[in-house]
């Protein structure tokens, strides 16, 4: 079977997958031992886990930043909630909560507050929504500054903090919580008709406007989702840590959650969309991050050379370079 | 076989897409100075023919000539300076930009360097004025109707022409007046020594126009004939490849329709862009639209499905009096609208046939009534079967299928969506004959079985054809209301133009 002839779905979904595998086959090669998985006190350990783990919170932003980019926008503010989540169940616990549920609560409500604002402005004030989530991305670090009076907010909770180091049959408690974002994500687009709508509004808004889809709510629901996604890797980084940093919490992962999910082979243009290649987007950054350290290469070209392997992946999957290469390969052909 | 005037021909163009032979060998030959209709059933390979020639995609095989010498064009650029000017099926201009700037797009006129504004506008509204489209060319393109970005599509196109002029549907939504003034138009520039390709789906417009008749059937040439030889029984069997069966079917006359209940009523509804009128449809009857362009047609239309609020007046279905706050309650209230401009109201391009077709029925049951895979598959292949729709699949998505098959995946959308009421802007616009046809057999049924309709159409003939009652409309007002035996091209005619 010819790369031709695969149908758009297959072609999509391969070249992430080869390049997380060849990503990984260079680990190996690098440091035999990379594959290698203990099992300690019931835990495993090795540095394939360690990947997934230090993953997780990239992949779950990437989870919500799907659906939102499915439908033909973008989050920039989801770096902030971390930070804004991140600090509200901090200010709980230091506050004198002792509550598992309700200092978990109230950093999702936050997430959802944050998400509802953006997926408002969004989807009934029709505001672009780099512009619209780009308010949340700046003044969202400024609320959690706020709320945590400028400092960092350090704290000792033994149930909050089994979010970010705890271990669930074997598996650190992180990787445990993307995979069950995941399932209910996937539940909830593919065993309803919420992802069909999700991916007619970004595909067609008007379209679907008259087919009678409410495009606002979904644009709003989606917007909620990513917010509530945001706050659990806000709640997961802070857990980690022991502590609520509001100018360093979730920085910059925005761009990482964004890269995952067109690695993952979603137009920005809205559309299509994949929960599972956009996970598989985040386990390649960080793969690459872990490649990059051990094959020893001095850190001042870690940045480089991790853009140069994006582009390589990225070129991969466009059918454009796929229609040059065989013009390429015709031509050359022709001339023999 | 080409002789001295011969200035395109094309000798076995290939065209492939994946799984797809859309061209099979195809042999076209273009002489200067005439207007040759390229015919075919929807699917037949017309538009890749087109699209092929300039450059839009590039051949798998075959040889195409330009005055002789072969050309191999690698962007509609390549062709336009070649002396190609397309005016394509569905509107590619740049909605965003002015009127003017469309029309002007990358051959602005200058002065010192830089865009001469002033003369662009002027220039442009002097153009649009020879299609009687007084209009301001300093608002965005797309603040016009479709046909109105059509008729700039094509006075952009002709304005261009050097030595060939590709028309593809041109006037699948232009009313008489403006296919009167189009066709003034082409026969002026073959006089002039250009040639014209021209597509369509109206058979009496290529009796009118024509000097040569090409037609496709399934990517493979038919032949080529005079037009003035050819009959149009003829012509209709070499391109279906079958004899066409009409049905008549009974109005039902003003007697009868006192006797049905009202379905939708609208009581001195008026909406932003409408004078307040009033309209019934009864269940099972089919009440047609009539009217100019930019008369009102679409925004009726538009007002009865809740996408234009209502301003004024009220709505009734079933007696009941209604309101929607959004499309959604439209939907769930069973009503359906199938809008005009396929393209930017329709499709949802990279999507699947099967999902476009089920999307309107899944969001009438709600997000999470999930419809089985299994009946979505079935729903799907039965639609493609009964509207004989062009594809090999029914994962594809639709923005690879042909125009007129679209169409008929949007039209399918709503039957599945089984309404009460249905509004049909233009449906069969770009449709074929013998889909044409089927179609509206297709929709009598359906009226048979109580299903009200209303139908938006610039086709006079089709109104006729099917329509129990006609509303004609002018300057955003309703003018007329004919029914029963009343109603005739002629009558519906006189209405339009306010001599009644
Ligand atoms: N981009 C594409 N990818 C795959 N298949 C395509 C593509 N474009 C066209 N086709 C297929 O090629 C065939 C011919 O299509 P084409 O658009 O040329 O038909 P047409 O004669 O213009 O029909 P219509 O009257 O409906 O406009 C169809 O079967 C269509 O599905
Ligand atoms: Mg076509």
């Amino acid at each position: 079977m010819r790369y031709k002839d695969l149908s758009p779905a297959v072609r999509r979904s391969l070249w992430p997958i080869i390049g997380l595998f060849v990503l990984l086959l260079a680990n190996v090669l690098i440091s035999p031992e990379f594959f290698s998985i203990e099992i300690k006190d019931g835990r495993f350990y090795g540095s394939l886990i360690d990947v997934m783990n230090r993953a997780a919170p990239v992949a779950l932003l990437a989870i919500g930043m799907t659906l939102v980019i499915a439908t033909g926008g973008v989050d920039l503010s989801v770096g902030s909630v971390m930070a804004i989540a991140g600090a509200v169940s901090a200010g709980l616990i230091v506050g004198g909560v002792d509550n598992i549920a309700i200092v978990i609560g109230g950093g999702l409500l936050a997430g959802v507050a944050a998400g509802f604002v953006n997926g408002f402005l969004v989807g009934y004030f029709g505001i672009q929504p780099i512009v619209a989530t780009l308010i949340l991305m700046v003044a969202g670090r400024g609320i959690a500054q706020l709320i945590n009076s400028g400092q960092i907010v350090t704290f000792h909770h033994e149930a909050f903090e089994y979010l970010g180091v705890g271990y669930l049959f074997g598996l650190p408690f992180p990787i445990i919580l993307v995979i069950i974002t995941f399932v209910l994500v996937q539940l909830l687009m593919r065993r309803t008709a919420l992802g069909l709508f999700v991916e007619g509004v970004g595909a067609n808004a008007s379209a679907s406007h008259y087919i009678g889809i409410n495009d606002k709510l979904i644009k709003l629901m989606v917007y909620c989702v990513s917010g509530l996604c945001a706050a659990v890797a806000g709640m997961i980084a802070a857990a980690d840590i022991g502590g609520s940093d509001a100018n360093n919490a979730g920085l910059w992962l925005e761009l990482d959650a964004i890269l995952a999910v067109v690695i993952g082979g979603a137009s920005l243009m809205g559309g299509r969309f994949s929960v599972f290649l956009s996970i598989i987007g985040a386990l390649i950054i960080q793969a690459l991050t872990i490649t990059i350290i051990l094959s020893g290469v001095p850190p001042k070209f870690n940045l480089l050379i991790k853009a140069a392997a994006i582009i390589v992946i990225l070129l991969l999957q466009s059918p454009e370079f796929h229609r040059q290469i065989a013009r390429f390969k015709k031509a050359g052909g022709a001339q023999s | 076989m080409s002789t001295d005037d011969t200035v395109l021909a094309l000798r076995g163009v290939v065209k492939t897409f994946p799984g797809v032979k859309a061209l099979n060998g195809v042999d076209f030959t273009l002489r200067k100075g005439e207007i040759h209709a390229l015919l075919g059933e929807n699917g037949a390979g017309k538009s890749t023919l087109i699209k092929v020639m300039t450059g839009v995609y590039r051949r798998n095989g075959g040889i195409i000539a330009l005055d002789g010498t072969e050309i191999h064009p690698a962007n509609t650029g390549d062709a336009q300076d070649l002396g190609i000017s397309t005016v394509y099926q569905e509107v590619n201009l740049l909605p965003n930009l002015t009127v003017a700037q469309n029309v002007f797009l990358e051959r602005e006129p200058k002065r010192f360097g830089i865009i001469d504004w002033r003369r662009m506008n002027r220039e442009a509204r002097e153009l649009l004025l020879g299609y009687d489209l007084d209009i301001d060319v300093t608002a965005p393109l797309n603040s016009y109707s479709v046909a109105v970005q059509q008729l700039i599509a094509i006075a952009r196109g002709v304005s261009m022409s050097a030595k060939v002029l590709i028309l593809d549907e041109p006037t699948a939504s232009l009313d008489a007046e403006e296919v009167a003034s189009l066709f003034n138009i082409m026969r002026d520039l073959r006089d002039r020594g250009i040639g014209i390709v021209f597509v369509t789906h109206f058979l009496d417009q290529v009796y009118a126009v024509c000097d040569r008749i090409t037609i496709l059937r399934n990517g493979t040439l038919v032949g080529e004939y005079e037009a003035a030889t050819l009959s149009q029984q003829d012509l209709v069997s070499h391109m279906l490849g079958k004899e066409l069966e009409k049905a008549v079917h009974e109005k039902v006359g003003q007697a009868e329709a006192q006797t049905r209940e009202t379905l939708f009523e609208l009581n001195q509804g008026s909406s932003d862009v409408l004078e307040p009128l009033d309209i019934s449809v009864c269940a099972g009857q089919v009440v047609g639209l009539a009217g100019l362009l930019g008369s009102g047609r679409t925004e009726l239309c538009k007002l009865v499905f809740g996408v234009d609020e209502l301003s004024q007046g009220d709505a009734k279905l079933n007696n009941q009096s209604i309101r929607f706050s959004n499309t959604r309650q439209a939907v769930v209230a069973g009503l359906g609208l199938c809008p005009e401009d396929r393209k930017k109201d329709g499709i949802l391009g990279p999507m699947s046939i099967r999902e476009n077709m089920i999307m309107a029925l899944q969001n009438k049951r709600g997000w999470w009534r999930y419809i089985p895979m299994k009946k979505q598959r079935e729903l799907a292949e039965h639609y493609v079967k009964v509207l004989k729709i062009a594809t090999s699949d029914i994962e594809k998505p639709i923005n690879q299928l042909s125009g007129g098959n679209q169409q008929k995946v949007i039209l399918a959308r709503w039957l599945a969506a089984e309404p009460k009421l249905m509004l049909l802007d233009e449906p069969t616009r770009g449709i074929d004959v013998g889909a044409h046809a089927e179609i509206i057999q297709l929709i009598r049924k359906l009226c048979d079985d109580g299903l009200g309709l209303l139908v938006a159409s610039s086709e006079l003939e089709e109104l006729v054809e099917f329509a129990d009652k006609v509303v004609v409309m002018r300057d955003r007002r309703k003018v007329a209301e004919l029914s029963g035996s009343d109603i005739s091209q002629q009558t519906i005619m006189q209405a339009i133009a306010g001599q009644s």
